[in-house]
C-alpha cells in the first residue's frame, strides 16, 4: 500500500506546517512516517516521498544516510539503543550493554537470531541522570526506557514477543 | 526559593493548561498582544539582562534587536535539539512546564513580528513532540494560538519539527537547513539567522531555557530577573549534574552559588565519597577542570568559569572521581565527536578522525609520542573548522592532556 493510501490525514497535517512553496521541508516528517510499520524506509516510500516533494530520490536517500534515525535495510523490529557515553558510562552504561549483550548471545550492533531484537550502542539521549538507559524504536515510535536492569530489559523483550512486535 | 522555570516541582500538574491559567498562564502574553509595542516586549527582554542558555551565553534582547526589518516574514525558532552529552534540561521543561516554554515562544514571536514559529525538536524526542503537539491544540482550543488573537489583527501558529538523529543540528544554520529539509550541515556565518534565517528569511533561533524565561520576566518585570544571579549574568540557571554524584538530576540555581554548592549540597557529594577529580561543567564539549578547592569555590556565572580556563555553556555539569582515568574520558568525547562530524569541513572531518585512530592506538599501547600526537593534531584543529563542534572536539583532549599528565603515562 502506499503512504498515501495508507495515511492520508498525516500527510495533510505534515504539509500544513510548512509554506507550500518550500514543501520540501515535509522531508523529514514524511520519512518518519514512512518508517513506522516495517522499521525502515523501502525504495517504494522514497520514491512516493520523491514525487511528492519534487525532489530526487538521490537527495531523498543522502538523508537517510545523514541522519541516524532513518534506516534503509530491514534489522530487527524492536531496536534497543543502550546510551554508552561519557555520563552515562561513568553510571555503568558499558557494563549494562556487555550483560544485556551477552544474555541474548549477540555483540552490539546485532540481531538475535529470530530476528526480533537489535542491539546498538548509541550517543547521549538526554537521560544522564538515569542510567543505564535506552531507547526502543519500533512501531510504536522511539520509547524511552531508563533506570534498566538486565532483569528488567530480558522482561520487555518477552512481552514484545508475546504481544507479537508491540511494546507493551 | 520558588523555582522560576522549573515551577512543576512547586506547582503540580502545571502541565495542564487550567493549572498553568490559574498560575497566571498567558496573562504576559495576552497583555503583551493587547497593550504593548513589539519592539517595547524586546526592551524588557534585553534589561533584564537575559542572556542565551543554549551554550554560547548570546544577550538575547539584542539578538532580537538584529531582526532585518526589511525583510519579512519573520520567523523564531526553538532549539530543542538538546544534544550534548550531559545536559537534559530542556526535555523536562517541556515535559512537565510545556506552556511556560510555548508562552515564551509565543512572546517572542510577538516581539519579532513572526506569524509562524518551529520547535526543533531532536528525533529522539518522538513522544515529547508528540505531547508538544497535543499541548500547542489546546492552546489553539482556548485562543492563545490562531488567527486575530485577543480580537488584535496579530497571528501565530507554532509548529514541531522533528529531527532525526544529528547532534550537529542543535548548530543554528545546521539546524534550519534541516527544517528546510536538507541534510543538517552548518551554513557559513556572517550572514547570522536575524538576517539570513529559515527559507532565507530573517530568524530568531533561542534555546528553550532561554524562552522558558521570557514569560516571568515580562510579568514580573526586568528589574525582578536582574535582581537575581550576579551583576555578570542575571536570573535562574539549570543545572543538569550528571557523572560520578549521588544524586544526578536538575537543578535550577540562581547564578552565584559554588560548585561545591552543587555538587557537594544539591547532588550529595560523590559516589562512596571518592575523592572528586576533573569537572566538566558545559558537556562534553567543556575544557577538563581540575576539581581543587579553588575550582569548587569559584562562583557559577559565566564570567567566573571563564577564569577556570572553561566555558560555562549550557551548564551540564559531569563529575568525574579519582576512579576514572582522564585517556578514558577523552576516548569517550573523542567518539562522540567523530561520530557526529557532519562531514562538510575537511579540518574537522580529518582531524576527528585521526584524533580517533590515535587515541584507539594509545587504549591499547602507551607511547608518548603518540600521545604529542594527539595533543598536535587537537591544537592544529583549532580555529580552523567551519562551525564549533571542530574546536568542541578539541577542548577536553587538549586540557585533559595538559592538566593531568599523570593520565597519560604508560
Ligand atoms: C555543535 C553545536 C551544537 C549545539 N547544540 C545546541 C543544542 O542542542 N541546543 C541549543 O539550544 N543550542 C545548541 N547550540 C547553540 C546554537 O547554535 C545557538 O547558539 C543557540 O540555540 C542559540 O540560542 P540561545 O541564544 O538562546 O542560547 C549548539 C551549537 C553548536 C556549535
Ligand atoms: S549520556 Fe546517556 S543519556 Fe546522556
Amino acid at each position: 500500500m502506499s503512504l498515501a493510501e495508507k495515511y492520508p490525514k498525516e500527510i495533510r497535517q505534515i504539509l500544513a506546517k510548512y509554506p507550500p512553496e518550500h514543501k520540501r521541508s515535509a522531508v523529514m516528517p514524511l520519512l518518519h512516517l514512512a518508517q513506522l510499520q516495517e522499521g525502515h524506509v523501502d525504495r517504494h516510500a522514497m520514491q512516493e516521498i520523491a514525487a511528492l516533494l519534487e525532489i530526487t530520490e538521490t537527495e531523498i536517500a543522502s538523508i537517510i544516510g545523514f541522519y541516524t534515525l532513518y534506516h534503509d535495510k530491514p534489522e530487527g523490529k524492536l531496536r534497543i539503543q543502550v546510551c554508552t557515553d561519557l555520563p552515562c558510562a561513568l553510571r555503568g552504561a558499558d557494563k549494562f550493554l556487555a550483560d544485556l549483550c551477552g544474555k541474548l548471545g549477540i555483540q552490539p550492533g546485532e540481531t538475535t537470531p529470530d530476528g526480533l531484537v537489535t542491539v546498538e550502542a548509541v550517543m547521549c539521549l538526554a537521560a544522564c541522570d538515569k542510567a543505564p538507559m535506552f531507547q526502543t524504536q519500533g512501531t510504536n515510535g522511539i520509547e524511552y526506557h531508563e533506570h534498566m536492569t538486565v532483569e528488567k530489559t530480558m522482561e520487555l523483550i518477552d512481552g514484545f514477543k508475546k504481544n507479537d512486535g508491540e511494546v507493551k | 526559593m520558588t523555582h522560576v522555570l522549573l515551577r512543576h516541582r512547586d506547582i503540580p500538574n502545571i502541565n495542564t493548561i487550567d493549572v498553568y491559567k490559574k498560575n497566571g498562564g498567558f496573562e504576559a502574553f495576552k497583555n503583551a498582544v493587547i497593550k504593548m509595542k513589539p519592539e517595547e516586549v524586546t526592551n524588557v527582554v534585553k534589561n533584564s539582562g537575559l542572556r542565551g542558555r543554549g551554550g554560547a551565553g548570546f544577550p538575547t534582547g539584542m539578538k532580537w534587536q538584529f531582526m532585518d526589518n526589511k525583510n519579512w516574514p519573520h520567523y523564531v525558532v526553538a532549539n530543542a535539539d538538546e544534544s550534548e552529552p550531559g545536559t537534559f534540561k530542556d526535555r523536562e521543561i517541556m515535559e512537565q512546564n510545556p506552556f511556560q516554554f510555548l508562552e515564551g515562544v509565543a512572546l517572542a514571536s510577538y516581539a519579532v513580528g513572526a506569524n509562524a514559529a518551529y520547535v526543533y525538536l531532536r528525533g529522539e524526542f518522538w513522544q515529547v513532540a508528540k505531547f508538544l503537539d497535543e499541548k500547542i491544540a489546546e492552546m489553539e482550543e482556548a485562543g492563545f494560538l490562531g488567527d486575530k488573537l485577543f480580537g488584535t489583527d496579530y497571528s501565530l501558529r507554532i509548529y514541531t519539527h522533528l529531527g532525526a538523529g544529528a547532534y550537529i543540528c542543535g548548530e543554528e544554520t545546521a539546524l534550519l537547513e534541516s527544517i528546510e529539509g536538507k541534510r543538517g550541515q552548518p551554513r557559513v556565518r556572517p550572514p547570522f539567522p536575524p538576517s539570513f534565517g529559515l527559507y532565507g528569511k530573517p530568524t530568531v533561533v533561542n534555546n528553550v531555557e532561554t524562552l522558558t524565561n521570557v514569560p516571568l520576566i515580562l510579568s514580573k518585570g526586568a528589574d525582578w530577573y536582574k535582581s537575581i544571579g550576579t551583576a555578570d549574568s542575571a536570573g535562574v540557571k539549570i543545572f543538569s549534574l550528571s557523572g560520578r554524584v549521588k544524586k544526578p538530576g536538575n537543578y535550577e540555581l540562581p547564578f552565584g552559588k559554588t560548585f561545591r554548592d552543587l555538587i557537594y549540597g544539591e547532588g550529595g557529594g560523590i559516589i562512596d565519597d571518592r575523592p572528586i577529580k576533573a569537572i566538566m561543567p558545559a558537556g562534553a564539549s567543556s575544557s577538563l577542570i581540575v576539581a581543587d578547592d579553588k575550582a569548587l569555590d569559584t562562583i557559577l556565572d559565566y564570567a567566573s568559569v571563564r577564569t577556570l580556563g572553561a566555558d560555562l555553556g549550557s551548564a551540564s555539569v559531569i563529575v568525574i572521581d579519582d576512579t576514572v582515568s582522564i585517556e578514558w574520558v577523552i576516548s569517550k568525547t573523542i567518539h562522540f565527536f567523530k561520530h557526529e562530524s557532519c562531514g562538510k569541513c575537511t579540518p574537522c572531518r580529518e582531524g576527528n578522525h585521526w584524533m580517533l585512530s590515535v587515541v584507539n592506538r594509545i587504549e591499547h599501547h602507551h607511547n608518548p609520542e603518540d600521545v604529542e600526537l594527539l595533543l598536535n593534531v587537537a591544537k592544529q584543529m583549532q580555529g580552523k573548522c567551519l562551525c564549533a563542534l571542530g574546536e568542541f572536539a578539541t577542548m577536553a583532549v587538549v586540557t585533559g592532556i595538559e592538566r593531568f599528565p599523570q593520565d597519560f603515562k604508560a
